[in-house]
């Protein structure tokens, strides 16, 4: 790998990290446009990748909200990801078998209601 | 029945996950907010502890199904502890509304992108090559 993919993977993973810490999301609504935009990803290897990129980055989060301000509520949490769990394996069961572009158009909705709540609600 | 009404949420948020390679935050957070009334911080922390659960999984689904480049995703998280300090430290610092409006024109500018790229029209295939006449 190249000085210069280094550097750009870099400059993903401190934007990511940033937006990951500022609003509690593991970060991927940034790095999967980011890994199609600049290094041609296609949208099924894009979110694959960065769902392995959050693994590290939704820890460190996790440990710092937790360890350093004390924000973490740990009982909600460990009820609300058993299900959670269950509709990621279902998700990523159904992205293999609908088209790419699909993914993509599906994601610009989601992000559309999400700023529309978060503005209003 | 409030945490009920959470758990199919974030049964939701989880397919979403999946789908879209999101860890999920973008819809515990509000199931969190609204449905169990947590203060924006707590429920953002407490959302990072459920990203990463959803995402080892996630992502042990998707290295079955040949979608992640390793390599290149280990840069990312492995580089990203600068970003994430600096974004713990502005979250318990900045007001709330100030939050909730940088996320917003973040996921608009992100959806905008995203559907520039569905609805760009695909290249015209390359016309076939008509081979020259042969002189004789």
């Amino acid at each position: 790998m190249d000085a210069r993919r280094i550097w750009g993977l870099a400059l993903v993973g401190t934007v990511a990290g940033a937006f990951s810490g500022l609003f509690g999301v593991g970060g991927g609504v940034v790095i999967v446009p980011m890994l199609i935009a600049l290094y041609a990803y296609g949208d099924r290897l894009a979110t694959g990748t960065s769902l392995a990129a959050i693994v590290v980055i939704a820890i460190l989060a996790a440990a710092m909200q937790g360890g350093f301000y004390g924000n973490v509520d740990v009982g909600t949490g460990l009820i609300l990801v058993g299900p959670a769990v269950l509709g990621v394996v279902g998700g990523t069961a159904i992205q293999q078998r609908i088209p790419e572009r699909a993914v993509s158009f599906i994601f610009a909705l989601i992000l559309i209601a999400v700023a529309v709540q978060m503005v209003v609600g | 029945m409030d945490i009920a009404l959470a758990c199919l949420v974030c049964f939701l948020g989880g397919i979403v996950a999946g789908l879209i390679g999101v860890g999920g935050g973008v819809v515990f957070v509000p199931a969190m907010t609204i449905i169990l009334s947590k203060g924006q911080v707590e429920a953002e922390a407490t959302s990072l502890l459920m990203i990463g659960l959803v995402s080892v999984i996630g992502t042990w689904r998707q290295i079955g199904y040949g979608n992640v480049n390793v390599r290149d995703a280990a840069v990312i998280g492995l580089l990203s502890p600068v970003g994430v300090l600096i974004g713990v430290v502005a979250a318990n610092e900045l007001p709330e509304r100030a939050l909730r409006i940088g996320f917003a024109m973040l996921a608009l500018y992100m959806a905008w992108r995203l559907l520039k790229r569905v609805f760009k029209k695909d290249p015209p295939p390359a016309e076939p090559e008509v081979a020259a006449p042969k002189t004789p």
